[in-house]
């Protein structure tokens, strides 16, 4: 299969110039032909426009007068940009991949529930947080139930840009949400540490789910837990190759002190592939990562419904 | 009467107002367990002494109960209430860090009564806590900045991030002393580089701890260096070997001349004879919190360190050393974790993973 989709990357900063490099040197399927900004000094567009692709600082009004329209966009810019610009890709027939916090359509993380949603027009990948936990909290919750998944992600502060740092509550919320509706957690809660320490720390995650008690113990439950997880970590090793485990999963028994709870710790480790940021901002890398994984999967699908359209129509 | 006649210290200060934290960061020294009985007789006794603001939430602050940081025994909002409804003239104080709580937390504790805003963030991340003194000020809040571990800020950066916060909203901003880590002219070089930042646009305030013994003497050199808000705890309850005691920071500056309005017979009262009998343990500068203060560790590490030294079999002063030296700020109680399970690998001779 030689045919590719056709992709536009809004937002030329440091997440979509590092979406751009990862299609460029590793999607098969994805060819990214149109960069878009609105600021015409960006370094990002200059950079775009050096590896070949068509440029504009005119924003979405330019990308949707070009031949041919893209069949994706990657969004990276704003939450705000993008619930505006999500009706007029929509209305062109565009698909959406949105790197911002909108969440106009589901949240996504291509390891748990891409599968079911590749026929939404709009698909939100959550937040950097989201894409590395949901996984783990879905591979327990595939196990046994899981009344409460809990979530710290340690980032260094070099990566968290302005944005992120000016919507810090986003984070939270909107992870927390999706450690429940992606992951399978009843209850599910986030919190966000930025770490100043030079030279960088490499982005950590650690999942606490609650479990049932007789899972903590040794013997069949926890053994399915164990198998779970770490077939999720392969999984996603095969597109963020630096994710992790720093440890095996922890299991304690109920605690007073946990509400009677017994847990599993998980504890992740999240290092970049230094494609275009730094490899320690593995925050930054998961999310274009994913992003781009949604992109090969979903060129795969549009390429096949094509080739079926093309089919009955001879 | 005593002979000796009160101090004046140097730039004598008009007013310090006293905070007390007993019932926020004594609650890590409690494993957050407060009832609201034993909330009610502190605040009670806090307001009768005259102490102006009293600080009522999780550790962490508002949404700090989790596996991470220790679940509340009692509903942390449940005890905001029953210490609003108990002050007569006191204010109540909540935290809340930007990353854990959110601006949903702090409307729902507002409504409940709350009256200050206390927002703390790492001392070189700011910006984080922007949105958060915007609502506050909406909400009619008083606003507090908090900028935890100051120490590993010099005094001019940290002056700048006090700026961030006093352009956001903050009518004070804590230079704190998270780790007990400064020793005398630390302290007052950041209180006046950032007070010498601000000027009068807002207060400046010391969080001290006493992890090197230093908690009150810090105080005092905050106060003579600018300071106008000063926090304590009873019994120094709080996390590492404590906070500066409430009850001595009111003795002490009383003797210094410095007014703070607080009944020094009775706030030392509420701590011998309120706050004492129902806490396990006196907060004490044993080993592992020595080595917080020395390698400058956030204190409410302390009981975690204890605990995974506890449940992986190596030393909490090893686990504590490990923190300081990777630098992990406040709110990563989970790499607690992480380095006790690397310490018991290397011990046993396996490799962690």
């Amino acid at each position: 299969m030689n045919e590719k989709i056709v992709a536009a990357i809004v937002g030329p900063g440091n997440i979509g110039t590092d979406l751009l490099f990862k299609l460029i040197r590793h999607s098969k399927a994805v060819e990214p032909r149109y960069m878009v900004g609105v600021d015409p000094s960006s370094d990002g567009l200059a950079r775009a426009a050096r590896l070949g692709l068509r440029t504009s600082a005119d924003g979405v009004d330019w990308l949707l007068a070009q031949h041919p329209r893209p069949d994706v966009v990657f969004e990276a810019t704003s939450a705000r940009a993008h619930a505006a610009n999500a009706p007029r890709y929509a209305a062109a027939g565009i698909r959406a991949v949105d790197l911002t916090p909108a969440a106009v359509g589901p949240y996504v993380c291509p390891v748990v529930n891409l599968d079911v949603n590749l026929d939404a027009p709009n698909l939100n990948l959550i937040t950097c947080g989201g894409q590395s936990t949901v996984p783990i909290v879905a591979a327990v919750s595939r196990a046994v139930e899981v009344p409460y998944a809990e979530i710290v992600a340690s980032i260094a502060s070099r990566s968290a840009g302005p944005g992120t740092r000016a919507n810090i509550d986003e984070f939270t919320e909107v992870t927390a949400r999706a450690l429940e509706v992606v992951g399978g957690a009843k209850r599910g809660k986030a919190i966000i540490i930025l770490n100043p320490v030079e030279p960088p720390m490499i982005m950590r995650n650690t999942v606490f789910c609650a479990i049932p008690a007789e899972a903590a113990e040794p013997g069949p439950l926890r053994d399915a837990i164990e198998t779970s997880v770490h077939a999720m970590v392969e999984t996603v090793r095969q597109y963020v190759p630096g994710y992790s485990l720093r440890a095996e999963p922890q299991f304690d028994a109920p605690h007073e002190r946990w509400r009677g709870m017994a847990r599993v710790g998980v504890f992740l480790e999240i290092r970049g592939r230094g494609d275009y940021l730094p490899n320690y901002a593995g925050n930054l890398d998961i999310i274009t990562a994913a992003a781009a994984r949604v992109g090969d999967l979903l060129a795969e699908h549009l390429i096949t419904q094509r080739e079926a359209v093309t089919a009955w129509t001879l | 009467m005593d002979a000796v006649a009160p101090n004046q210290a140097d730039g004598a200060a008009s007013h310090v107002r006293l905070t007390d934290s007993t019932l926020r960061d004594g609650s890590h020294a409690m494993a957050h367990q407060f009832t609201e009985e034993q909330v009610r007789a502190v605040v009670h006794a806090l307001d009768r002494s005259n102490v102006e603001v009293i600080e009522v939430a999780h550790g962490d602050g508002l949404g700090g109960s989790s596996f991470n940081y220790g679940f509340s025994r009692v509903d942390e909002f449940d005890l905001i209430a029953a210490a609003v409804e108990e002050a007569v003239s006191a204010k109540i104080a909540v935290l809340l860090l930007p990353g854990l709580g959110t601006i949903e937390h702090l409307r729902h504790a507002h409504q409940i009564g709350a009256s200050v805003a206390r927002i703390a963030t790492h001392c070189t991340e700011a910006d984080v806590s922007v949105q958060h003194f915007g609502a506050a000020r909406d909400l009619g809040m008083e606003t507090v900045g908090f900028l935890m571990l100051s120490h590993r800020a010099r005094p001019t950066e940290l002056a700048g991030q006090a700026r961030i916060m006093v352009d956001a909203g903050a009518q004070c901003v804590y230079v704190v002393d998270s780790a007990g880590a400064m020793v005398l002219s630390d302290a007052q070089a950041r209180v006046q580089a950032v007070l010498a930042e601000i000027g009068s646009q807002a207060q400046v305030g010391f969080h001290g701890h006493q992890n090197l013994s230093l908690g009150v003497a810090n105080s005092v050199l905050a106060v003579q260096g600018g300071a106008r808000q000063i926090d304590g705890a009873l019994c120094a309850l709080g996390a590492g070997a404590g906070n500066a005691p409430t009850e001595v920071l009111a003795a002490t500056f009383d003797r210094l001349g410095i007014s703070t309005g607080v009944d020094v017979q009775r706030v030392l009262a509420a701590a011998q004879d309120v706050l004492r009998p129902m806490i396990p343990r006196m907060p004490v500068a044993d080993r592992s919190a020595i080595v917080q203060g020395y390698a400058g560790v956030y204190s409410s590490f302390l009981l975690h360190a204890e605990r995974a030294s506890e449940r992986y079999g190596v030393p909490a002063h090893e686990i504590l050393q490990r923190v300081g030296e990777a630098g992990y700020v406040g709110g990563q109680e989970d790499m607690i974790i992480d380095i006790a399970i690397q310490l018991a690998h290397q011990r046993d001779g396996a490799p962690a993973s």
